[in-house]
């Protein structure tokens, strides 16, 4: 006993010089808060201690954040798409067509035939600020060439139509007012129809028959491409006369002038809408003899504002409608890091005891489990952000849509991931936090 | 003659497991000075456990009085509990509780974290309390590269870090063999003369009591005997 005793007194002296190391007394205040990096770096290692659970875990935020960004930048992207498109058919174009709005099934053609060319001569007397006024009478017959034959959309219009859509010719030209005048039998092919008629052959100076009249055809247009009401391609056009008189048989049931199936108008400024359209209303009112005493407009005005204005709140609700079901699987990723963090507690119980032994309060405790929930959901986010929007670049760079992340997309799926991960912390962590510290450590 | 620091008056614990009461303490006094070695034995289920952890503030008396440096514990809220056992006391556990994935260093500055002190501040008293224990050459080991030895070394500077006035050690070489023990009582016992700490340990055997200056006997949740030792061992 007495050998060993100075054995390792001898160990003990060659290891502790006496007197050289003192820890000074300490004397701090009693509010002192706990160092909040510590406890940062303590969840970051917890959590790098189990990686593949940690990463399980992640994975829930992660895909639920990559869908909410990935389906919010597509469906902006396609929300945008759509809008140039429509807005390349001409900004401040506005169609009067026969039918009330809530009777559509009246449309361009159908049995409304309550608007006459008489009414687009009125409208352009009004004086308004317009570009132009186009009235147009529509049909569809059958195109008899000289090798095929084929059904097709007529447009009887007036020689403002071309530039009112923006049409291009490839080859010949377009009628005139001199030909509308007079009703000459001729007409102007959209690309495909010239292209199914004739082939590849010269089309511009042949003869066709439709409804037993001959047209000479002297103009072709160029490919338009893109959708929009039945494709101008597939159309042919005709001076209105024409339409009205020889193919259609237009003529109003009094005999004295002829049927429209649209108005067409070109604003000069887009504001003027809400005016204009005001204006015309009366003025058709009052030419179609309906009361005053509110029976229904026999006629629609269709402006491609309100089509727009229409359509992006569709877009828009379906984006939401979408992102917020995107928003469930974050939801359910929420739900994985409280279990998770559940079984940690439950690990880490002797831990959580010893922490109080040496002095951590119950606001230490319930931070350090805060912080990791914390941590999972950041982390998780940061990377759903980033493989968002490496989804969003690669449709962009596939050319189908221009998909964007906006910045504040990427704060809100951020600010949600970390909202829902301290949601689902807080149960865990007060469970850690209230943990009776003797019965922690003697935890099995 | 010191002042007196842990007074216990007709200290009570019961504990309840379903309808069952198990009185662990039935009522116990006596006083502790300043700077006092004391060991409390006693056969197994004696209350020892029980007397430590309500000394140690990590459990709440059924009924009687403790008062630490002049406080009366049972008043005291969550908070205070905690900031009580991060100033006045360090705690030594029979199986060292150390924190298995960091190294010895970042184990002793632990404490330190909920006091706010800056991680430089902290490394630096870290480091000196696992020097005062003679672990200056493996700071940066984890426990699973130490020896049960220099484990409870380590845990001994844990407890040391925050200069606290009371260590209480439960069966802290219990785990140990005795060639072992011996050498943390040693270092025990150096705190004890150098730096004037008041300490406490649970023993079982009369080799490890034989350090302290006063044996309280308790048995049955009372206690039984309170020894002055005249000639203890001597460093
Ligand atoms: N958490 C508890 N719940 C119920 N009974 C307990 C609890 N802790 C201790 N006891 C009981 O209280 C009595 C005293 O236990 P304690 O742990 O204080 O004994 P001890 O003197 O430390 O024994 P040992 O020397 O074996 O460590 C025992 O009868 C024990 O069964
Ligand atoms: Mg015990």
């Amino acid at each position: 006993m007495a050998t060993i005793t100075s054995e390792i007194e001898s160990s003990i002296a060659h290891t502790l010089p006496a007197g050289d190391f003192v820890l000074e007394p300490l004397t701090g205040a009693d509010d002192n808060n706990v160092d909040l990096i510590a406890v940062v770096r303590v969840s970051i290692e917890s959590l790098w201690a189990k990686k593949m659970r940690s990463f399980l875990t992640m994975l829930g935020v992660i895909i639920g954040v990559f869908s909410v960004v990935a389906l919010l930048a597509v469906g902006s992207g396609a929300s945008n798409a759509i809008t140039s498109q429509v807005q390349s058919f001409g900004t401040n174009l506005v169609v009067i067509a026969p039918g009330s709005i809530t009777n559509r099934s009246a449309g361009f053609s159908g049995p409304a035939q309550t608007m006459t060319l008489e009414d687009a001569n009125a409208i352009a007397a009004l004086n308004l600020p317009l570009k132009g006024v186009a009235p147009q009478f529509n049909g569809n017959t059958r195109i008899v060439a000289a090798a095929a034959d084929k059904d097709a959309a007529f447009v009887g219009a007036a020689p403002s139509y071309q530039a009112l859509n923006h049409l291009v010719l490839s080859s010949g030209s377009f009628f005139d007012d001199s030909q509308v005048r007079n009703a000459a039998p001729v007409m102007v092919l959209g690309a495909n129809l010239a292209k199914e008629l004739f082939g590849s052959g010269q089309a511009v100076g042949q003869i066709v028959r439709a409804k037993d009249q001959s047209l000479q055809v002297i103009g072709v247009l160029a490919t338009q491409g893109g959708g929009g009401f039945g494709s101008v391609d597939d159309q042919a056009f005709v001076p209105i006369t024409v339409a009205q008189q020889r193919l259609f048989g237009a003529r109003t049931p009094d005999g004295n002038g002829y049927r429209v199936t649209a108005i067409t108008l070109e604003l000069v400024h887009g504001e003027d809408l809400p005016a204009i359209q005001q204006r015309i209303q009366i003025l058709l009112r009052e030419r179609h003899h309906l009361k005053a005493d509110g029976s229904e407009d026999d006629f629609s005005v269709l402006s491609q504002t309100a089509f727009l204005s229409t359509l992006n709140s569709i877009t828009a609700l379906l984006t939401t409608f979408l992102a917020a079901l995107a928003g469930i699987s974050l939801f359910v990723g929420g739900v994985g890091i409280m279990n998770i963090m559940l079984v940690s507690v439950t690990e880490r119980t002797r831990e959580i005891g010893l922490r109080k032994a040496v002095g951590a309060r119950e606001r230490d405790i319930l931070l350090q489990f805060i912080a990791e929930a914390l941590v999972i959901s950041l982390v998780g986010g940061l990377i759903g952000l980033v493989l968002g929007g490496a989804f969003a670049l690669a449709i962009t760079l596939s050319g189908a849509l221009t998909a964007s992340v906006s910045p504040g997309v990427a704060l809100m799926a951020i600010s949600v991931a970390m909202a829902f991960g301290l949601f689902f912390g807080i149960y865990p962590a007060r469970q850690a936090a209230r943990l009776n510290p003797i019965d922690a450590l003697r935890y099995e | 003659m010191n002042p007196v620091i842990i007074s216990i008056t007709d200290l009570q614990k019961i504990y309840h497991m379903g309808d069952v009461q198990v009185p662990a303490l039935q009522g116990v006094s006596f006083e502790i000075r300043r700077g006092e070695f004391v060991a409390i034995m006693g056969p197994s289920g004696s209350g020892k456990s029980t007397l430590m952890n309500l000394i140690g503030c990590l459990d709440m008396p059924s009924a009687g009085r403790y008062q630490l440096d002049g406080v009366d514990v049972e008043q005291l809220s969550g908070d205070d509990l905690a900031a009580v056992r991060a100033r006045k006391l360090g705690f030594v556990f029979q199986q060292y509780n150390l924190l298995p994935r960091q190294s010895a260093l970042r184990n002793v500055e632990m404490p330190l974290i909920y006091r706010g002190m800056p991680a430089t501040e902290r490394r630096h008293r870290a480091g000196i309390a696992l020097r005062i224990v003679g672990m200056g050459d493996r700071m940066d080991h984890r426990p699973n590269e130490l020896s049960g030895g220099q484990q409870q070394r380590v845990a001994i500077a844990r407890a040391l870090v925050g200069s606290p006035s009371v260590i209480l050690a439960d069966e802290p070489t219990g785990a140990l063999d005795s060639k072992t023990g011996i050498e943390i009582m040693r270092i025990l016992q150096r705190l004890n003369r150098e730096q004037g700490l008041t300490i406490l340990v649970v023993t079982h055997e009369h080799d490890i009591a034989a350090f302290a200056q006063r044996i309280l006997h308790i048995s049955d949740g009372k206690l039984v005997r309170d020894e002055q030792l005249q000639s203890n061992l001597v460093a």
